[in-house]
């Protein structure tokens, strides 16, 4: 096997959503090649809508070649423009949704790139090895994966200890540690060992791998339709037979005063009445949800899930690494009587020096802040660690010419009692409360000691990351309410809770109690979203509506949830559950849009049809367009062309605020139903004009 | 506008608005909203009810699922149909046929049969030339109760699948139709039966009395018939229950029927009052006020609109007589406006009130010629019937439509918040999507398709007043009419004939079961649902926002699927002038 570190493969999916165009030339080349291929009625079929457009092209054209030789110039005009933009209206339909699923296929080609011609070493039972494909590799196969060499499959590490590059996957560049045992035991197939020796035991089958399900996902083959999706496609077919009905029994009515319509007439009314609009648009939205949740670095194993996301109501979130920091700063200096604030500052200073824990860093650095104190300078020094024993730590000078031997330590509260003690010092009477006072506030108290003397204690507290109460202020706007899961006491959670404006916290969380609160929002008609990691968040993980793992996190917890972030940011919680609003929102707006504009469209067509038979209904030509035949081709070149205008809109998606549900609605109930039923009116307007300047008539 | 009818127009806004909250709550009452166990007025009518279950072998604790309660429905409907039809087709060998009306012909049997067991009341027939008092009594007005305490119980059994949460059944169809003949029809038509008879609306079992008329020679007309017969009760309960068949072939233009300006506004306020306070009822169901004032505003606003449409148009005359300088304005001793097929007495804005009552609630009864409107006072009463009935449409159906459009809307427009569509908490998905669907589709598909084919028949063309854009109108207002059981009539057409009277039945039929059965079906669907707890991020529905929202896509569905056939009938005529 090829031993040749590859080369990387060109990181495709980490730029920045904002950074990358909405059509990318090279990708709209390829869609452009790909809406013709989809003219095929076996693809046409899945979309009703845009199928009968297709049936409706057909019969035009068939008209066109029927009369072409019979028919004068400017009937054969007409029906040729008729029919060739009721095949733009097809094609743009379909290319929409090409451009969707373009921007996939690089990145999906990128990753094809790393899968490809892997060679696995198996070992077998008898501990020989032999050479095989990575394609024909076997569930529970131990592979022997060196440095420089790719992990041929998805596994755990069964033995051994390495660092793996898994940019491919995740873009990160940053190498990861894998070992046997414990919640960093997942391996992904495609990425490759930087050092040391890994032995991996094979848990998925080839073309079954995650990388096989990112390939799928990204390209959006095998796409299901959404719940959502299935519901307004009922919706728009239901619209369609209306149309069709109202069409259909027109001629008749027609008949009846002697006005009997040429079939393409009635054909292009009904495509202009049908919702071609959001019809056409319909798949692109859905896969360019997809595609902007893959640009945040998540893979949402299901599209059920995205949507699921905008529905959230309740969102438990971990205390630390999302909500918090994870780790204690020094937030305060508290020193019992007879002692200055400085004093203690400086004693607790030097009892970190070495202290390279964030706990101990922050002390050195808040001694610095508040007391412009200086770090002083004595390598001699020597550090006494932290131990489950003694809990605490601090330093030990050596006599030198500033002074005597001298020790400081910090650490809980007993044993520092049992040190001074020991050490024949005293314990002040008011550190017992101070000490209570702290904890009861969350927080916890460190006692510094300088030998013999307890001089105070220092206040540490997990601090909240800038801006997620303002977060958490949003959601509680957008009807989303967060719970902080933490394993701290209730005390301490309590005092979190309130700082960092969550609605509600679990204290000293099991798995049962994380899957217990779960299932009891879910009974109350919410819908919940977490994330998760380890083995024992599988189950909830796999309870919740949402249940988002960490690509760091076990394979039975990627296995659980129905989304994986790659680059293991609990926070992207809340941007997943923005991301799924904005897709029902793009969805919402385009179907309002779409109907609204057919109102328009009857004012244009309708006095067209009977413009020399019933004078009386010059009256409904409130465009006052050119002729009969400029305004019926104005009204389906517009048809065709708002698809067009409206591709970026349906892959970009809707802006979204977050805001309460009555703002949002106010709002894109103005622009898109208001929007919708202007725009149209307008726009066949212009489209007329220039269509009398070619000199239809 | 004439003051009486302006006046009579505000004083009907009064009286409703003063009645129907309290009639209202009284119907959630009875429907057991609140209590379970007993209910207020158990003491007067649970005995009677209990001896029509033990009779029809009814467990009035047994609930049904949708399924359960819509067999129940068309078993009943069945039941009614043949005993109407046969009714009608002995009535010559039966009692009570003080004028010897011979039986009726089998189609015109089916489609009066059809027409009262669907709560249409179309009438092919005249009524007192065709009918005999048994068939009227036993027969047409028992359909009158029958019928429109069917459609309560159906829109009550809808609101409960709203209402209930993760349950399965919508209530007993036998009990809610019992309690709502029992405490609401019954007592309500006995008042207004002996109010209406105060008035002068006759109440006997007379055949006709002859009598020699004053100006008996001018006309040379020797001797006058004057019919005779049970009016009161049945123009009692055809107001209130939103049926409409007139005793007469006048209908409330006859002065039997509907004698006097106080008999004109009672009955006006019968029309309206039950569908109104349904919406009100459904309030009390679902624990919102604020819902029920959002729906109410929905089909206030389309009614007060449409109506004074036809009020103006009616009132403003006709255009082609004020070309020939024909004074059509109000004076003193004039009533002004178009009068032709109107009475005197009513005038044209009265008229125009009544139109919109009517054709608004699926009523259908008329106290004027409604063919001789003027283009524009024609459409309203016709758009108002293309709207699917729900403005308010008819007792209890016009609720039940008004809920699936409040579905449709929320569904079209949900999304734009960002979460999948819900309704007072329950989600809005594809099984509901389907069913709501097939109930917007059916009406549609039997209006136009029957008015399309129907155009293009020669005998029906033949019929037509005149082959052009009126004719259009009058074949499109009687498939309208027929399809969404309201049962008035553009009269001049004779729709006795065989085509007539067995597509209109088929059009009955498809508007009352293939909406009825698809919405029983979303209230099975939906009370299976977990309620979805409201939050900020919840679609609002309790606003004005949501009310615009529903009306325009009640205009919206309807207007893109009528507009065409419209466009070429009332709106070319209006036009052509």
């Amino acid at each position: 096997m090829s031993t040749a570190i590859p080369e990387r493969p060109p990181r495709a999916r980490t730029r920045p959503a904002a950074t990358r165009t909405v059509i990318d030339p090279a990708v709209a080349g390829a869609a452009l090649r790909e809406s013709i291929r989809k003219l095929h009625p076996h693809a046409m079929m899945r979309n009703p809508v845009m199928f009968i457009v297709e049936i409706g092209s057909v019969l035009t054209t068939c008209f066109l070649l029927r009369d072409v030789a019979t028919a004068d110039a400017a009937s054969n005009a007409f029906n040729a423009a008729v029919s060739a933009w009721l095949w733009f209206t097809v094609i743009f339909a379909n290319f929409a949704e090409a451009m969707a699923e373009g921007r996939g296929r690089a990145q999906a080609d990128t990753l094809r790139a790393t899968r490809a011609d892997t060679m696995a070493r198996v070992r077998l039972p008898d501990g020989t090895e032999v050479t095989r494909p990575s394609a024909a590799l076997d569930v529970g196969d131990h592979c022997v994966v060196s440095a420089g060499e790719i992990i041929p499959g998805d596994g755990d590490v069964v033995e051994g200890i390495a660092t793996v590059d898994e940019s491919a996957i995740t873009g990160e560049s940053a190498p990861v540690v894998r070992e046997s045992g414990g919640d960093r035991s997942a391996v992904t197939g495609g990425t490759r060992v930087l050092s040391d020796q890994i032995v991996v035991q094979i848990t998925a089958r080839p073309g079954e791998s995650f990388l096989d399900r990112m390939i799928a996902l990204v390209e959006g083959a095998g796409r299901q339709k959404t719940p959502n999706e299935v519901a307004l496609s009922i919706l728009l077919t239901g619209l369609t037979i209306m149309f069709l009905l109202a069409v259909v029994t027109l001629q008749p009515f027609a008949i009846y005063f002697g006005a009997e319509q040429e079939m393409v007439v009635l054909v292009a009314l009904l495509v202009c009445l049908i919702p071609t609009t959001i019809g056409g648009l319909l798949s692109a939205i859905g896969i360019a949800g997809m595609d902007r949740l893959v640009q945040r670095n998540v893979l949402a194993l299901s599209g059920r899930a995205v949507e699921a996301a905008g529905d959230v109501s309740t969102l438990l979130l971990d205390k630390t690494g999302t909500i918090t920091f994870g780790s204690r700063q020094a937030a305060e200096f508290i020193p019992v009587h007879g002692v200055t604030v400085e004093e203690l500052a400086e004693v607790a200073m030097l009892s970190s020096l070495a202290d390279e824990t964030p706990e101990g860093r922050s002390i050195v650095a808040l001694a610095i802040e508040r007391f412009g104190l200086v770090p002083p300078d004595r390598p001699d020094a020597v550090m006494v660690p932290f131990t489950a024993q003694t809990r605490m730590s601090g330093m030990d000078f050596p006599a030198d010419r500033h002074g005597p031997e001298r020790r400081v330590r910090k650490g809980a509260g007993d044993s520092a009692r049992r040190w001074a003690l020991e050490a024949g010092g005293s314990v002040p009477l008011e550190l017992g409360p101070i000490v209570d006072s702290v904890s009861s506030d969350g927080a916890t108290p460190l006692v510094v000691i300088d030998d013999t003397r307890i001089l105070g204690v220092v206040r540490l507290k997990d601090t909240v990351k800038p801006g997620m109460t303002e977060r958490f202020e949003q959601l509680r706007a957008m009807g989303i309410r967060t719970v902080m899961i933490t394993g701290d006491n209730p005390l301490t959670a309590a005092a979190i809770a309130r700082e960092a404006g969550v609605d509600d916290y679990l204290a000293e969380a099991t798995p049962e109690d994380k899957m217990a609160l779960i299932r009891r929002e879910q009974a109350g008609g919410n819908l919940v979203a977490m994330t998760g990691d380890g083995t024992n968040d599988a189950p909830a993980l796999a309870q919740a509506d949402v249940g988002v793992a960490m690509n760091t996190g076990t394979q039975a917890a990627k296995e659980a949830g129905n989304m994986v972030d790659l680059d293991s940011n609990p926070t992207k919680l809340i941007e997943i559950v923005e991301i799924g609003k904005q897709l029902l929102i793009t969805r919402g707006a385009l179907t309002t849009f779409s109907i609204a504009n057919d109102v328009a469209k009857y004012f244009a067509i309708i006095p067209a049809m009977f413009s020399g038979v019933l004078p009386a209904l010059e009256a409904l030509d409130v465009m006052q367009l050119g002729s009969a035949r400029s305004a019926i081709v104005s009204a389906v070149v517009f048809n065709a062309l708002i698809i067009v205008a409206l591709i970026p809109l349906a892959l970009r998606g809707v802006t979204f605020r977050p805001d309460g549900a009555a703002a949002v609605l106010r709002r894109n109930l103005l622009v898109y139903g208001l929007g919708g039923l202007i725009a149209p009116f307008v726009g066949i307007k212009l489209i007329d004009v220039l269509v009398v300047a070619i000199g239809v008539h | 506008m004439s003051p009486s009818g302006f006046l009579q127009a505000v004083l009907l806004v009064v009286a409703l608005g003063v009645t129907v909250p309290s009639l209202g709550r009284y119907l959630a009452s009875v429907y057991g909203a609140g209590h379970t166990t007993s209910l207020r007025g158990d003491r007067v009518f649970l005995p009677v009810e209990r001896r029509l279950y033990r009779w029809f072998g009814v467990d009035p604790a047994r609930e049904q699922r949708w399924s359960g309660y819509a067999l129940s429905l068309l078993a009943f409907s069945t039941v009614c149909f043949l005993a109407v039809y046969v009714l009608q087709r002995m009535q010559g060998v039966l009692p009570f046929n003080p004028t010897d009306r011979g039986g009726v012909s089998p189609q015109g049997a089916f489609n009066t049969a059809v027409s009262f067991v669907t709560n249409t009341n179309w009438q092919w027939y005249s009524g007192e030339q065709t009918m005999s008092h048994l068939t009227q009594m036993v027969g047409l007005t028992v359909q009158n109760f029958v019928s429109a305490a069917a459609g309560m119980a159906v829109a009550i059994a809808v609101i409960r699948g709203i209402v209930r949460a993760g349950g399965s059944t919508l209530g007993n169809f036998w009990v809610d139709l019992t309690r709502t003949i029992t405490r609401v029809l019954l007592p309500l038509a006995a008042m207004l039966a002996l109010a209406l008879v105060s008035q002068g609306v006759i109440q006997n079992l007379d055949g006709s009395t002859a009598v020699r008329p004053l100006d008996g020679v001018a006309t040379g007309q020797a001797e006058q018939l004057i019919p005779g017969g049970p009016v009161a009760s049945q123009v009692a309960i055809k107001q209130l229950g939103s049926n409409g068949g007139g005793f007469f072939n006048a209908n409330s233009a006859h002065p039997f029927e509907n004698p006097t300006g106080l008999a004109n506004f009672l009955s006006l306020w019968a029309i309206l009052a039950l569908p109104l306070a349904l919406v009100v009822a459904y309030g009390v169901m679902v624990g919102s006020r604020r819902e029920a004032r959002v729906l109410l505003a929905v089909m206030a606003a389309i009614w007060l609109s449409l109506s004074a449409v036809t009020m103006l148009s009616e009132q403003h005359g006709n255009a082609a007589l004020a070309e020939l300088g024909v004074d059509q304005g109000m004076s003193a001793d004039q009533v002004g406006g178009n009068l032709e097929g109107k009475e005197v007495r009513a005038g044209p804005a009265t008229c125009g009130l009544w139109a919109g009552a009517t054709t608004g609630t699926s009523n259908g009864s008329v106290n004027c010629m409604h063919d001789s409107f003027t283009a524009l006072g024609g459409l309203a009463p016709m758009v108002h019937m293309m709207l699917g009935e729900v403005s308010p449409g008819g007792v209890g159906v016009g609720l039940m439509g008004m809920l699936v459009y409040a579905l449709l809307a929320v569904f079209i427009a949900g999304l734009m918040v960002g979460r999948t569509p819900e309704f007072l908490g329950k989600k809005v998905q594809a099984a509901e999507m389907k069913l709501i669907v097939l109930y917007i589709v059916a009406m549609p598909a039997a209006l136009l398709g029957f008015a399309a084919a129907a155009v293009l028949l020669p005998s029906v063309q033949a019929g037509l007043q005149t082959q052009d854009a009126h004719g259009l109108s009058e074949v499109l207002y009687n498939y309208a009419s027929a399809a969404n059981n309201n049962g008035s009539a553009f009269a001049y057409v004779n729709t006795g004939t065989d085509w007539y009277t067995t597509t209109q039945g088929i059009a009955m039929l498809v508007g009352r079961f293939f909406l009825i059965i698809p919405a029983l079906a979303i209230g099975g669907s939906l009370v299976r649902k977990q309620r979805t707890p409201v939050t900020a991020g919840t679609f609002p529905t309790d606003t004005p926002l949501f009310g615009g929202l529903i009306v325009g896509v009640v205009v919206i569905v309807a207007g893109l699927t009528f507009f065409p056939a419209l466009a070429l009938g009332p709106i070319v005529e209006h036009h052509a002038r």
